[in-house]
């Protein structure tokens, strides 16, 4: 009998924690597939974040470090100092690298560090029950802008895909979403895009993926992708924003 | 042997890079020594000096709070440290810039005209080296040749063709204990 | 034996290299900045790499990167600078990476001030980040001794997996002394098959998981456990400390660094004037050598001991505990980077022995 799917040896068996109609799964299975597809299973660490995907150190099948709370873009580039030879990724959350993480990010980008990341744009802080993100919209409310975002109180959402790629050693970002076939189809090439940047040696390449969070949205997952599709992506527009 | 030295002056007159020579050179000999740059209050006002000790014996304190000698570029060091010297000790002045005479009488003074001599040797820069003779025309510490090999080392061997200036300026302070 | 006069930060700079170290992350801060300078020259032609961070956090984690990818790695800063590492300490103690972290101590707390001091010796034996953790701290006196400990340093990082710290006041940082270096071409490198390298899944070795989280309460007990069972061992095998002039001693003088160095004048001076001093001077911090600073305070004939300190009374609180009131321990010490002069110390114990 002719296999004609099978699971990405780049995963391990462990089933995900994430909740129903999260965007993580997705997104883990398409690095897993981009790795093993491009042949560097062997080659590539990776690094986990602080926020819902902090165990990602349990499913995806290579070293895997844990990094603290917004530090992954350091942490990746320790080990890419050691070993230039070899790739690594992280993968971070809004809170994580749009918030405490913004100075490790825009440096790694600054430096041109050879690193891939992997950017889950939520617009709300997950694990830690749903607080504001610095991407939440204007008007959306959050456990902590109870009343939605007040943007004269706490200013409008960052565009993290813009800022990077106004950096010289930015050689790959793109922002994609979840919330339709095509764009998923969409979000895998770019995936795929940023880690070959990488292994062409070019500078920091980043994929921005705007993901839904029906559990802290408080909407239903097929509610969230249309809340995505009319209220995220015309604040966060698609597209690749640079590639040298 | 033991010598605690205190060498201060204004920045740029080269007064760390004597502290330095002399410790090179003390090492050279064999001797212990040590270099340590301006600390805690005596850092305040301007002024650059540094502490070098030199001795036959393992040194314990860096740290000179009493000098034996005093080598002074500038008029406001010789004010902060004059005090401190060891009844016996030596006070170095560049009568140059230092219009005022050592007040205490328990010390030997040394007018030095470093910055006059370093114009005659047509070279303002080695007024520190004329000083830097003139007090080991005095303490005898270590030899000027030795001192010279430890700053050819700091140079380099492509600043080599500034020893002959160096060494003549060196003898000139030496020259002014005699 | 060559010797070399050098400045404190670059013979440190120097012996790390000496030691293997090839990576180093750092961001300036005053008055250590002639080790990242220093190496920002030396580890490209050693095959090594220097990077300056955007701050200290980003610094000690790439620290953790590079030591969780097997790299022999150092950085180093400055008090303020170290408040800012500790998360990644502490985060490298949990994930048990081996690192050496140079602290040249200045004044504090906040931004305090630029010279010398020993204010921080309860934020590196006592914690300083979070959690239940160690950090071997050595505190050299002099520039040789620095030397001589950076390769025990990242030898003792390697055999227990840990952060080490060399705890030193800026002075020592700054000063210069003749020192020999014991170049050392082909420093020996432990294997380090835990470390994340990139993982073959038909290899022998497992995946490498670098990790400082253990959401089950059962699992981080085990890591505990773990460090708490290495903790104990360190203590019984790492502890170093110079004793000096202590039989028969009258009183005992106990400090570190810099400080130990000007008691050592202040015993001569009271040995001229016929009363007999001794100096106990731990050279590691944690673990504290409690043992041989009781001995040399508990001996008969010992009056009382005085700790002496550029800090307002941290030392003396674990030479209390190590003599476990057995007899006075006094305190003297000058926060602020004031350094306590030998005359100053000789003038108290005269004071103690007239009370």
């Amino acid at each position: 009998m002719a296999t004609i799917f099978q699971r990405t040896p780049v995963l391990t068996d462990k089933p995900f924690h994430y909740c129903p109609g999260c965007g993580h799964g997705i997104v883990h299975r398409m690095v897993a597939e981009v790795i093993e597809e491009l042949g560097i299973h062997e080659k590539t660490a990776g690094v986990a974040p602080v926020g819902c995907a902090v165990f990602a150190y349990n499913y995806f099948n290579i070293d895997m470090y844990e990094a603290a709370h917004g530090r992954a873009p350091a942490v990746a580039t320790g080990f890419k100092r050691v070993h230039p030879d070899k790739y690594i990724f992280t993968y971070q959350g809004d809170g994580d690298l749009a918030s405490i993480g913004t100075a490790e990010i825009v440096h790694a980008a600054h430096r041109g560090e050879k690193i891939t990341t992997i950017f889950i744009n939520n617009a709300i802080y997950g694990m830690t029950g749903g607080q504001m993100a610095p991407t939440s919209l204007v008007g959306q409310k959050t456990t902590t802008s109870p009343l939605g975002r007040d943007k004269d109180h706490c200013g409008e959402p960052i565009r993290i895909a813009e800022m990077l790629s106004t950096i010289n050693g930015s050689a790959f970002v793109a922002r994609t979403a979840l919330n339709s076939t095509a764009n998923l189809v969409k979000t895998k090439a770019a995936i795929k895009k940023a880690f070959e940047t990488q292994i062409a040696g070019k500078g920091f390449s980043l994929v921005e993926v705007l993901s839904p969070c029906p559990t802290n949205w408080g909407k239903s997952p097929a509610e969230s992708m249309d809340w995505l599709t009319d209220n995220m992506i015309p604040y966060y527009p698609l597209g690749i924003l640079k590639e040298v | 042997m033991v010598e605690r030295n205190i060498f201060a002056g204004f920045g740029g007159q080269g007064v760390l890079l004597m502290g330095q020579l002399l410790a090179a050179a003390g090492m050279m000999e064999g001797k212990h020594t040590t270099w340590v740059p301006s600390y805690g209050p005596e850092m305040r006002g301007g002024t650059a000096n540094c502490s070098v000790m030199l001795s036959d014996e393992p040194i314990d304190s860096p740290l000179v709070t009493r000098p034996t000698s005093l080598i002074v570029m500038n008029r406001p060091s010789l004010e902060k440290f004059e005090s401190k010297v060891v009844p016996g000790g030596s006070i170095f002045v560049n009568s140059s810039l230092i219009d005022v005479k050592v007040s205490r009488d328990d010390v030997n003074a040394y007018y030095v005209p470093c910055n006059e001599i370093a114009a005659e040797l047509g070279n303002d820069k080695v007024s520190n080296m004329i000083m830097l003779g003139a007090y080991l025309g005095k303490a005898k510490c270590v030899d000027v040749e030795t001192v010279l090999e430890a700053l050819l080392e700091k140079l380099g061997a492509k600043k080599a063709k500034l020893i002959p200036l160096n060494r003549e300026a060196l003898l000139r302070g030496a020259a002014c204990i005699e | 034996m060559a010797l070399k006069l050098m400045k404190g930060c670059e013979a440190i700079a120097e012996a790390a290299i000496q030691a293997g170290c090839r990576y180093f992350f750092g961001y300036p801060i005053t008055p250590q900045n002639d080790i990242p300078e220093y190496m920002s020259l030396r580890l490209p032609q050693v095959g090594g790499c220097f990077l300056q961070a955007e701050s200290e956090l980003a610094a000690i984690n790439m620290v953790y990167g590079a030591g969780g990818a097997g790299a022999r790695v150092m950085t180093s800063s400055s008090s303020p600078g170290i408040s800012l590492k500790q998360e990644g300490i502490s985060t490298c103690c949990a994930a048990e990476i081996p690192c050496v972290i140079v602290n040249m101590m200045r004044g504090g707390p906040g931004l305090g001030n630029i010279q010398a001091s020993q204010g921080d010796y309860f934020q590196a034996v006592k914690g300083g980040g979070h959690g239940d953790y160690r950090l071997v701290v050595y505190a050299p006196s002099s520039i040789q001794e620095t030397v001589d400990l950076m390769p025990k340093a990242f030898d003792v990082a390697d055999e227990y997996r840990t952060p080490v710290m060399i705890l030193a006041d800026g002075l020592i940082g700054q000063m210069m002394e003749p020192v020999d270096l014991k170049l050392n071409p082909d420093p020996v490198m432990p294997p380090k098959p835990w470390a994340a390298t990139g993982w073959d899944p038909k290899g022998d070795r497992e995946r490498a998981v670098i990790n400082s989280l253990y959401i089950e309460t059962e699992d981080l007990d085990v890591l505990i456990d773990r460090l708490h069972e290495r903790y104990a061992v360190i203590e019984q095998k790492e502890k170093m400390v110079e004793t000096y002039n202590t039989e028969g001693a009258e009183y005992i003088l106990c400090a570190y660094g810099t400080v130990a160095r000007v008691c050592k004048a202040a015993v001569r001076i009271l040995e001229e004037q016929g009363v007999k001093v001794g100096l106990v001077r731990p050279i590691t911090l944690w673990p504290f050598p409690s043992e041989a600073v009781h001995d040399a305070i508990a001996q008969d004939g010992v009056k009382a001991a005085l700790t002496v300190e550029m800090s307002d009374g941290q030392l003396v609180e674990d030479v209390r505990l190590a003599v476990n009131g057995c007899k006075p321990v006094e305190f003297m010490g000058k926060a602020g980077s004031q350094i306590p002069t030998a005359e100053d110390i000789a003038e108290r114990i005269l004071n103690m022995r007239r009370a």
